[in-house]
C-alpha cells in the first residue's frame, strides 16, 4: 500500500512533532489543522451572514422602510426619498449576500470542509486525506473566493447602491449588464468559480480517500455512515458544480464579450440559466443536509447505546436521494411557464425523495427505539433536528405540487420551508455535530449546562422565526420584499422577535465556546462511552499529529 | 407600536365589498375567486390534514422514545439492528400516501395549466359540473396581456381590441405607494402596496386568457385569490387561464425579484359585469385612460336577472 510509504518517511518516532505556526496553519497539509482552519472560517462567514439576516428581520419587524434607510443615510445618502431608494437596492443586496454566504460560507465549509475533513479519515483508519496538498488548496481558495464575495459586495452593483442585488440564484437578465450592469456581479461570477474549484478540488480528495484509503477489513459496507454521506455529498458536487461553472461562465461572456446566451434580443433565452442553475442548485440542497443526516445518525446511535438500524437502507437511502436529487430540478421553476406534462414529471419525481427521506426518520427512530438513551447535548441536537426536518419535510411534500405551488411559489411559504430545512435543519445538525465532537477535536470540555441552553433557546427561536412565515406565505406574502401591506405586519413582527431569541442563543453559544477554552478541562478519550463505537473514540483527545501510522484492522463486527 | 395601529385601522375599516386582499394575522390562504383557488384550496386543506397527521406521528415517536427509551426507564439496551418487514412497510406506506396525494394532484395542475375547450363546454349539458362555465363558454375568450415594464410597472394591452387609431388597446398601471413620505395615505379602497392608478379591468364570468411577458427582466405575474401566477419572461409569452365569478377588486404583488422597486409593482384586478366592462373599453378606446379607470372605480353588481340568467 502506498500510504505505508508516506507513513514511513515521517518515522515511528515522534508522533506528535509539530510543524512551526506559520508553517502548520497556512502551509497546512494536516486534515486535522484544515478541518479546524475550516471551522474558523465557517465561524466567522457565520457571524457575517447571520448579521445579514438580523439587517433582513429588523427591516421587516415593522411596515414601512426604516433601518435600511438610517444605513444608507449613515453612509452618506441623503436623508428622504434618495435614502429610500437606495435603501430598497441595499436591501436586496442584504438577502443576496445573506443566502450566498450561509450557503456557501458556511454550511459548506463548516459540514464538509470542517466536520468532513476532521472525522472522515479518522472514520475509516486512514492516515490523512489522499491529497493533503490539495486540501490546503481547496481551504486557501475559499478563503479566496470569500474575499472575491465581500469585495463584491463593497463595489458598484449598478443599482445605485454597491453589491449585488438579484437574489442568490442569479437569475439573468436582472444579472446581465441590463440589470446589473457594475464590476460587483463580476467579481461575484470570479468568487463562484473560485470557490467551485475549490470544492471541487476537495470532492475529488473525499471520493479518493474514501474509495482507496479505508482501513484494511473496512469494506464499504461497513464503513460509518458519515464517511457515506461525504462520499455521497462529493459525487454531487463534481457532477453538479461544472454545470454552475458553465453557467456563470455564460453569465460573464454574456456581461463582458459580447455573447447573448441568455439575451432574448440575440436569440438567447434566460430561461436556459434557470435551468443550469437548478440542475446545480438542487442537488446543493442535498450537499448540505446529507453530511447533517450522517452525523445525526452517530448520535443517535451513540446515545441510544444500538448500532444504527437498517445500516444498508440508510446508506442506500442517500445514494438514492443523491441520484433523485439530479432530476427533479425544475421543480424550483413551476411558473416559469412550461409545459403541464413537464411540471407533472417534476411533480411525481420530486414527490419520490419523500421515500428515502421517509427511510431515514424512520430509521433513527428505530435506532432510538429499544435504547438506553442518554440526553446528552448533542442527542438533543439531533432528536431537535429529526423533528424540524420532518416539519420542514412535509411542507416540501406540499410545495412538490405543482397545483399548489402556482399558489405560493415565491411567497414566504418557500422560506419558511428551506430554513426548516437548511436554517433548522442543517445548522442543527452541524451544532449537533459540534457538540458530539468538540472534546474529541479540541481535548477540552464544554459546559453541558450551557449546551442545553444553547439548544433550547435556538429551538425556541427558529421557531417562532420560521413558522409564522408559513402563515405570511399562504396569505400571499411574496418574498424578497423591503416592505409589505399593512395585513402581514404581525406575524412579521413574531418572526423577528424569533430572530432576538436566537441572537441570545447565539451569545450562549460563544459563552460556551469562550468558557470552554478558558477552562481548558481535560478531554477524555471516549466520553460517550460504550454507544460510540466508531475509530475516531479509539483515539486520544485530540488525537495525535498523524494517527494511524500502523492501520486500524477492522474485525467483521466493528465499521459501522 | 405601529404595525397594531395598522392592524386596528385595517379592522375598523373593514373591507370593501367582494375585495380579496391579504388579512391581518391570516394564518391560511386567501378567499378563492376562481374555481382554479377553490381547487387549490380544497386539495391543500387535505394536504394540511395529512401533513399535520404524519409531524403528528413522528412527534409522537419521538415522545414515546423519549419517555420509553430513556436510560432510566431502559437501564439494558437492546441489539436488534434489522426487522426487514418493518422497513418493507415504511417504504411501502408512503409511497401508497403519496400516489393518493398524485391523484389530486396531477387532476388539479391539468385543470389549471390545460385551456379548456370552450366549445365542448358550450354543448355540455352537465349543469352541476363546478370546473365548467356552460354561460360563460358560449361566449369567445377575453384576450389579456400583462407585460412587465422595466420601471417596475405593469403595461396591460387587450390585443382582440383596437382603440380609435387601430392599435390594440393598451394602458400602463402604476403603484401609488413607493414607501415614500410623499405616498399618498393608504384607505380600505386604495391598500397600502395594493392598489395601482389603472387597474387591469375584466368582466365577471367570462374566460379570461391571460398572457404574461416582460421588456427587461424577469418579473411574475400574480393574484392570490385566483390562484394565478406566471413568471413574465422577456423574450417569452407565456399563457394561462381562468374565469372569475363575482365582480370585485382583487389584488396581486410581483412574485418574481426585478430589482429595486419589485415590493412596490402590484396587480389590480376590476372584475366588473360585462355592461360595465363594455363602457370601460369603450373609454379606454379613446385613450382617456384616466376617464376609464374612473368608470370602474365603483362596481356595479350583477343584477338579480343576469345572475338567474347565468344560473340557467
Amino acid at each position: 500500500m502506498p500510504m505505508d510509504e508516506i507513513t514511513a518517511d515521517h518515522g515511528h518516532d515522534a508522533h506528535d512533532h509539530k510543524p512551526g505556526f506559520f508553517t502548520r496553519w497556512f502551509l497546512s497539509t494536516n486534515h486535522k489543522d484544515i478541518g479546524t482552519l475550516y471551522l474558523i472560517f465557517a465561524l466567522v462567514a457565520g457571524i457575517i451572514g447571520y448579521t445579514l439576516s438580523g439587517l433582513i428581520r429588523l427591516e421587516l419587524a415593522q411596515p414601512g422602510i426604516g433601518p435600511m434607510m438610517h444605513i444608507m443615510e449613515f453612509f452618506g445618502a441623503t436623508p428622504g426619498p434618495e435614502a429610500i431608494e437606495k435603501a430598497k437596492s441595499f436591501y436586496n443586496v442584504v438577502i443576496t449576500y445573506h443566502g450566498l454566504i450561509m450557503i456557501f460560507f458556511m454550511v459548506m465549509p463548516a459540514l464538509i470542509g470542517g466536520f468532513g475533513n476532521w472525522f472522515v479519515p479518522l472514520m475509516i483508519g486512514a492516515p490523512d486525506m489522499a491529497f493533503p496538498r490539495m486540501n490546503n488548496i481547496s481551504f486557501w481558495l475559499t478563503v479566496f473566493g470569500f474575499g472575491l464575495a465581500v469585495t463584491s459586495m463593497l463595489v458598484p452593483g449598478g443599482n445605485g447602491v454597491n453589491g449585488f442585488g438579484g437574489g442568490w440564484v442569479l437569475y439573468p437578465p436582472l444579472s446581465s449588464s441590463a440589470g446589473h450592469s457594475g464590476p460587483s456581479m463580476d467579481l461575484l461570477i470570479l468568487s463562484i468559480h473560485t470557490i467551485g474549484i475549490a470544492s471541487i478540488l476537495g470532492a475529488i480528495n473525499f471520493i479518493v480517500t474514501i474509495l482507496n484509503m479505508r482501513a484494511p477489513g473496512m469494506t464499504m459496507h461497513k464503513m460509518p455512515l458519515f464517511a457515506w454521506s461525504l462520499l455521497i455529498t462529493a459525487t454531487l458536487l463534481l457532477l453538479s458544480l461544472p454545470v454552475l461553472a458553465g453557467a456563470v461562465t455564460m453569465l460573464l461572456t454574456d456581461r463582458n464579450f459580447g455573447s447573448q446566451f441568455f439575451d432574448p434580443s440575440g436569440g438567447g433565452d434566460p430561461v436556459m440559466f434557470q435551468h443550469l442553475f437548478w440542475f446545480f442548485g438542487h442537488p446543493e440542497v442535498y450537499i448540505m443536509i446529507l453530511p447533517a443526516f450522517g452525523i445525526v445518525s452517530h448520535i443517535v446511535s451513540t446515545f441510544s447505546k444500538k448500532p444504527i438500524f437498517g445500516y444498508l437502507g440508510m446508506a442506500y437511502a442517500m445514494v438514492s436521494i443523491g441520484v433523485i436529487g439530479f432530476i427533479v430540478w425544475a421543480h424550483h421553476m413551476y411558473t416559469v411557464g412550461m409545459p403541464s406534462d413537464m411540471k407533472a414529471y417534476f411533480v411525481a419525481a420530486t414527490m419520490v425523495i419523500a421515500v428515502p427521506t421517509g427511510i431515514k426518520i424512520f430509521s433513527w427512530i428505530a435506532t432510538m427505539w429499544g435504547g438506553s438513551i442518554t440526553f446528552e447535548v448533542p442527542m438533543v441536537w439531533a432528536i431537535g433536528f429529526i423533528f424540524l426536518f420532518t416539519v420542514g419535510g412535509v411542507t416540501g411534500v406540499v410545495l412538490a405540487n405543482a397545483g399548489i405551488d402556482h399558489a405560493v411559489h415565491d411567497t414566504y411559504y418557500v422560506v419558511a420551508h428551506f430554513h426548516y430545512v437548511l436554517s433548522l435543519g442543517a445548522v442543527f445538525g452541524l451544532f449537533a455535530g459540534w457538540y458530539y465532537w468538540f472534546e474529541k477535536m479540541f481535548g477540552i470540555k464544554y459546559n453541558k449546562m450551557l449546551g442545553h441552553v444553547h439548544f433550547w433557546v435556538m429551538f425556541i427561536g427558529s421557531n417562532l422565526v420560521f413558522f409564522p412565515q408559513h402563515f405570511l406565505g399562504l396569505n400571499g406574502m411574496p418574498r424578497r420584499y423591503i416592505d409589505y401591506a399593512d395585513a402581514f405586519s404581525l406575524w412579521n413582527y413574531v418572526s423577528s422577535i424569533g430572530y432576538a431569541v436566537t441572537l441570545v442563543g447565539t451569545l450562549v453559544f460563544f459563552v460556551g465556546l469562550v468558557e470552554a477554552l478558558l477552562r481548558r478541562r481535560k478531554g477524555e478519550a471516549n466520553p460517550w462511552g460504550e454507544g460510540a463505537t466508531t475509530l475516531e473514540w479509539t483515539l486520544p483527545s485530540p488525537p495525535p499529529f498523524h494517527q494511524f501510522n500502523e492501520l486500524p484492522v477492522v474485525d467483521t463486527e466493528g465499521g459501522h | 407600536m405601529r404595525y397594531l395601529t395598522a392592524i386596528f385601522t385595517a379592522l375598523l375599516a373593514g373591507a370593501p365589498a367582494f375585495a380579496s386582499q391579504p388579512t391581518p394575522g391570516a394564518f391560511g390562504m386567501q378567499e378563492p375567486a376562481t374555481r382554479i383557488m377553490e381547487r387549490i384550496v380544497g386539495f391543500h386543506d387535505g394536504l394540511m390534514i395529512a401533513i399535520t397527521l404524519i409531524t403528528v406521528f413522528v412527534t409522537a415517536l419521538l415522545l414515546i422514545v423519549i419517555v420509553r427509551f430513556n436510560r432510566r426507564a431502559n437501564p439494558e439496551a437492546k441489539k436488534f439492528s434489522h426487522n426487514s418487514l418493518i422497513e418493507i412497510v415504511w417504504t411501502a406506506l408512503p409511497v401508497l400516501i403519496l400516489v393518493g396525494i398524485a391523484a389530486p394532484s396531477f387532476s388539479n395542475l391539468f385543470y389549471q395549466e390545460n385551456e379548456p375547450d370552450l366549445a365542448v363546454i358550450a354543448q355540455s349539458g352537465d349543469l352541476d359540473d363546478p370546473d365548467i362555465f356552460i354561460e360563460a363558454a358560449k361566449q369567445d375568450w377575453i384576450v389579456v396581456k400583462a407585460e412587465g415594464m422595466g420601471n417596475w410597472a405593469w403595461t396591460y394591452h387587450y390585443p382582440n381590441d383596437m382603440d380609435i387609431d387601430g392599435y390594440p388597446v393598451s394602458f400602463v398601471s402604476n403603484g401609488i405607494h413607493f414607501g415614500l413620505p410623499t405616498d399618498p395615505s393608504a384607505t380600505p379602497e386604495k391598500p397600502r402596496y395594493l392598489a395601482t392608478d389603472n387597474p387591469m379591468v375584466i368582466p365577471a364570468n367570462r374566460y379570461i386568457r391571460y398572457q404574461t411577458t416582460s421588456d427587461r427582466v424577469i418579473h411574475a405575474w400574480t393574484v392570490p385569490s385566483f390562484g394565478v401566477k406566471l413568471d413574465a419572461v422577456p423574450g417569452r409569452l407565456n399563457e394561462g387561464w381562468f374565469l372569475v365569478e363575482k365582480p370585485g377588486v382583487y389584488y396581486g404583488q410581483c412574485s418574481e425579484l426585478c430589482g429595486k422597486n419589485h415590493a412596490f409593482m402590484p396587480i389590480e384586478v376590476r372584475v366588473v359585469p360585462q355592461a360595465q366592462y363594455d363602457r370601460w373599453l369603450e373609454i379606454m378606446k379613446t385613450g382617456d385612460v384616466e376617464a376609464a379607470s374612473a368608470a370602474v372605480q365603483e362596481i356595479a353588481s350583477i343584477d338579480g336577472a343576469t345572475r338567474l340568467a347565468m344560473a340557467e
